[in-house]
Formats: C-alpha cells, structure tokens, sequence
C-alpha cells in the first residue's frame, strides 16, 4: 500500500455523504448540543457530531477528512512502532531497561494507540471513513526489511532514535495542517488536533532526555536538550536529516530573533524557541520509507 | 473566604499547592481534591475581578489573541528571569543550564509579540511572585510546571479563537516549546511524568483552557491586572 495513494484515495469521498450528513443533520446538531455533558469515552463522537453539523452539505468535509486520516496514518505510525518496541521489551530482544524507560514507553505507546482510536472515531463518527492501517517496515527500507533501521528492535539506542525521529516529526507535522483554512472553520476539530499535537511535544522532549541518559550521541559531544538545537538531531543517520532540516531558523514572521531588542538571544536559543512546520507532502516523503508499498 | 485553605486531612495547603489544586479546578478536573477547595474559585473571583476598572485591557481580535499570548509570555519570561537571578539551592550545573534555555525561549517568545504587535502591544506588565519561595527548588519547580501546564493550555483553547492563519501557525510553534519545557520540568520533578494523566485525558489529549481561566491564574501573578473581556469567544 503506497501512502500517497491512500491520501488520494481519501480525497475521493463517499459521493453519498452529503445526502447521509444532510438526514442525519437533525439528529446530530441536537447531539452536538450536549457535547459538554458527554463522558469522555463519547467525546470522538461527539466531536463528529460537531464536525458534521459545521461541514453538512459542503466541500470542506473532504478536506478535513483528509486532514484527519492524514494524521491518523502517522499516529498508526507511531503506535505501531511502540507496540513492536514494547512486545521486544517484553520478549527479551530489545533492551529498554526496566523500570521509568520501559514505563516511559508504555505511556507513550499508550497515548499513540489513544490517538488512533480517537480519530478513528470522531472520523466515523462523522460520517467519513478511516483510513486502512498500512503495513509498516519501521527498517525504512519500504517493504525490504533492509533499511537504514534494520535493527531498530534490537538495537535500544536505535529505537530511541526512530522514535525521538517520529515524535518531533509528530509535532511538524500537525503544525504544518494547523492552519489548513478548513481545520481553522472548525473550533472542535482544531483544538483536538492541537490537542493532540502538544502531547507529542511532551514524548518528544521525554524521548529526547532518555537519549541523553543513554549515551552514544552522535557527533560525539553534541548536546540533545528536550527542545530542538539548530537543525541537528544527534543521530548518526542521514535517513533523519529531513525531519530536522528548516528547525534552524532563527526569524519570525520577518522578525529577527537573535538578540531581539538587545536582549541576548543566541543562535541556538532562538531556533530553539520555535518549533517549525513540515507541509503534508515533506512528512510524507519522511514516512514513504516505512510504508510497505 | 479565608486565604489559607483547609485541606481535607487538616493540614493547611502551601500556596504552591493551592495554586495547583486550583488550576486544576479551572482546567475542568474533578476529584476529591478539586471538591475541597470548591469554595476556593468562587473566591477567586471576587479576588480577580475582570471587572476591574484598572485592568489593561487586552483588546479585541487576533489583536487580543497575540496581547494575551504576550501577557503570558511576559510572565513566565519574569519568573525564569527571577529563577536565575536568585537560584535555587541544589540546581545542578545541567538543570540550571536548561533552565537558563527556558528563560531565553520565554523572552525570545515574549520580544517577539512585543515587536509583532508594535502600537498595539499592551504596556510591560508588573509580576507579583510573592508567592513563590525562590530558594526553595521544589517551590520553584512546582510554579515552573504550573506555568508552563497553563501555557499549554492557554494556546491549545486559544488557537480556534485566531483568524489569521499565520498567526495560527506562530501560535503552534511557540506551544510545541512550551510543552518541551514543560515536559521536561515535570520529568526533574518526579521522572516519566511528562505527560501524566493530570495533563493528558483518555483520548491522549492534553489540556486545553479558555481565556476567562487561564486569566484568573495569571492575575495571581501580576500586580496591575490584565482584562480578556474583549477577546473572541469563538
């Protein structure tokens, strides 16, 4: 299955779900209503409800979908990634130490698997269809098995790499789709996503100290801090450059950040200060590798 | 309303503590501790009048919005200025070097509104920390992580009020650091508790808080006190 295909795919709505938005627009304008009194488990629904009632009848449902299942194939990404890595955990073939890694995992693993189910749902929920889990090669050898990762469930300092690699790709990522002018329209959806996307910030800031605890950075001496440094990574691999690349910017919206109204502001301080975006098609040709075509 | 809170076990509350307890009572959690101190937002009110005929105001619009995000930043930018002015005892060499990073990102955060906003920019802002004990590394890690939970919050509820799809984007890239920072300060207080279940629910999702709440905290911590009466609502 070649992500790209499944992104287009999606483009490509149910023709019939205009006409089951509209019939259902009653029932579901009433249910969007009591949303603040829903349990959480009901929320992704809920939050269908709302999308639904706020796109019925309109072209941007496509677009939201779109944006939606977008992020929900990176999630499926990087649960499936957590789920390989903690069952090597537990079958003895990948290191991760016990105790505050292996839990660190788990809770990672936990939330990836969390937001999954909860776009799925809210997806579902109004009327779209997920898109299908793709198989993965997380060697990023794109169904060989050989890449660059091969020993990524083997080899711990590799994993946290991938995975410190996934999650400020993460974070690009649904920075990049915030302000798709369709995902703006709708407060719900918005505020989940960006919901969705400072947890990822969290894992990656964790995932990051894990790998300095570790050792073994790469170029030796360089220092990975919770928040991205210039463009570097610390990973020995140029399969990662892409993921870090345009981090270094140190101007905002035209305004220089370096030594900003005298204050000292470093170099480094002043990427660090903002994470960057990544547009769907650079995060796609980041992913393309670990998706079995 | 007192100012000292009486806890269900009989022991009085720091201030630390009554802020956390409080700030989780205004992001929406619930539980046995929130239920002790119900009294406690009711009285918040009165003391945080956004009625306050001397509040600054924070304005209207995307105007409002950047105002608001540069009123928090000029915050927090204060409080880390204050941290490594006057440090902690037992902050070893590698935390304090992070910490002097946060400070950095913060007034980075805070120059640039100041500069994006121009003659729309809301005057500097007074801090109140009297209730934060400066020495004391755990008082002062328990505030860092309050304000930088807050931060995360007050940009996640803020983003659907923004219009202006840059200013969106600005937004994102500044709460992404603000989680970092946060992840990373709760990890020193007690390690794995990044992105505990205070912060993130069921669904994997962090907090987000509206304006109205978040503002109720931050006055805690200003002198002159800043009003959001005019800021979007949707």
């Amino acid at each position: 299955m070649n992500l790209k295909n499944v992104i287009t795919e999606i483009e490509r709505v149910d023709p019939e779900v205009y006409e089951r938005l509209d019939t259902r627009r009653h029932t579901m304008k009433q249910f969007a209503g009591i949303a603040g009194k829903l349990a959480l488990a009901a929320v992704p629904l809920a939050l269908g409800g709302l999308f639904k009632k706020a796109y019925a009848g309109t072209k941007r449902v496509e677009s939201v979908f779109d944006v939606l299942n977008f992020a929900l194939t990176l999630e499926y990404l990087e649960a499936k990634f957590y789920q390989m890595g903690n069952a090597a955990a537990a079958g003895g073939t990948l290191a991760i130490p016990a105790g505050a890694p292996q839990t660190a995992i788990q809770t990672i693993g936990a939330h990836e698997t969390a937001h999954v189910n909860f776009l799925k749902s809210a997806i579902s929920a109004a009327g779209g269809t997920p898109v299908a889990e793709p198989v993965f090669d997380f060697s990023a050898g794109n169904g060989t098995g050989t890449g660059p990762f091969a020993a990524v469930f083997t080899n711990y300092a590799l994993f946290l790499a991938v995975a410190q690699t996934f999650e400020d790709t993460g974070v690009r990522a649904y920075k990049g789709q915030a302000a798709d002018p369709d995902l703006m329209a709708n407060n719900t959806v918005l505020q989940a996503a960006l919901q969705i996307h400072s947890v990822e910030a969290r894992h990656a800031a964790h995932i990051r100290q894990m790998r300095k605890t570790n050792g073994g950075l790469v170029p030796a001496g360089v220092n990975v801090k919770p928040w991205i440094t210039g463009k570097q990574s610390g990973i020995d691999s140029a399969a990662v450059q892409a993921s870090y690349d345009g981090e270094e910017i140190t101007t905002q919206a035209g305004v220089p950040i370096i030594n900003i109204n005298g204050q000292v502001i470093s170099s480094d301080a002043a990427s660090e200060a903002f994470d960057e975006p990544l547009t769907k098609a650079q995060v796609l040709a980041i992913v393309d590798p670990f998706i079995v075509p | 309303m007192p100012e000292i809170i009486q806890s269900g076990s009989g022991t009085l509350l720091t201030n630390a503590e009554r802020a956390a307890i409080s700030r989780r009572r205004f992001l929406g959690y619930t539980g046995a501790a929130a239920a002790v101190v119900i009294g406690v937002s009711a009285c918040k009110k009165d003391e945080d009048n956004n009625n306050d005929p001397n509040a600054i105001d924070l304005g209207s619009g995307d105007t409002g919005i950047l105002n608001y995000a540069y009123a928090l930043e000029q915050l927090e930018a204060a409080f880390y200025i204050k941290v490594l002015q006057t440090p902690y005892s037992g902050g070893a060499a590698a935390e304090m070097a992070l910490m002097a990073d946060i400070r950095d990102h913060e007034i980075a955060h805070r120059e640039f509104f100041k500069n994006a906003l121009g003659s729309n920019a809301i005057q500097a802002l007074t801090p109140d920390f009297s209730s934060i004990d400066f020495t004391n590394r755990t008082a002062v890690l328990a505030a860092a992580k309050a304000f930088e939970d807050t931060g995360v919050s007050a940009y996640n509820g803020a983003g659907k009020l923004i219009t202006t799809p840059a200013y969106l984007t600005l937004a994102g890239k500044i709460v992404s650091v603000e989680a970092r920072h946060a992840a990373w300060i709760r990890d020193i207080i007690s390690n794995g508790t990044f992105a505990d279940n205070t912060v993130v629910n069921a669904m994997g999702l962090d907090v987000a808080a509206d304006p109205p709440a978040v503002l109720l905290i931050a006055n805690t911590y200003l002198v002159t006190k800043i009003s959001g009466n005019n800021l979007p609502t949707s």
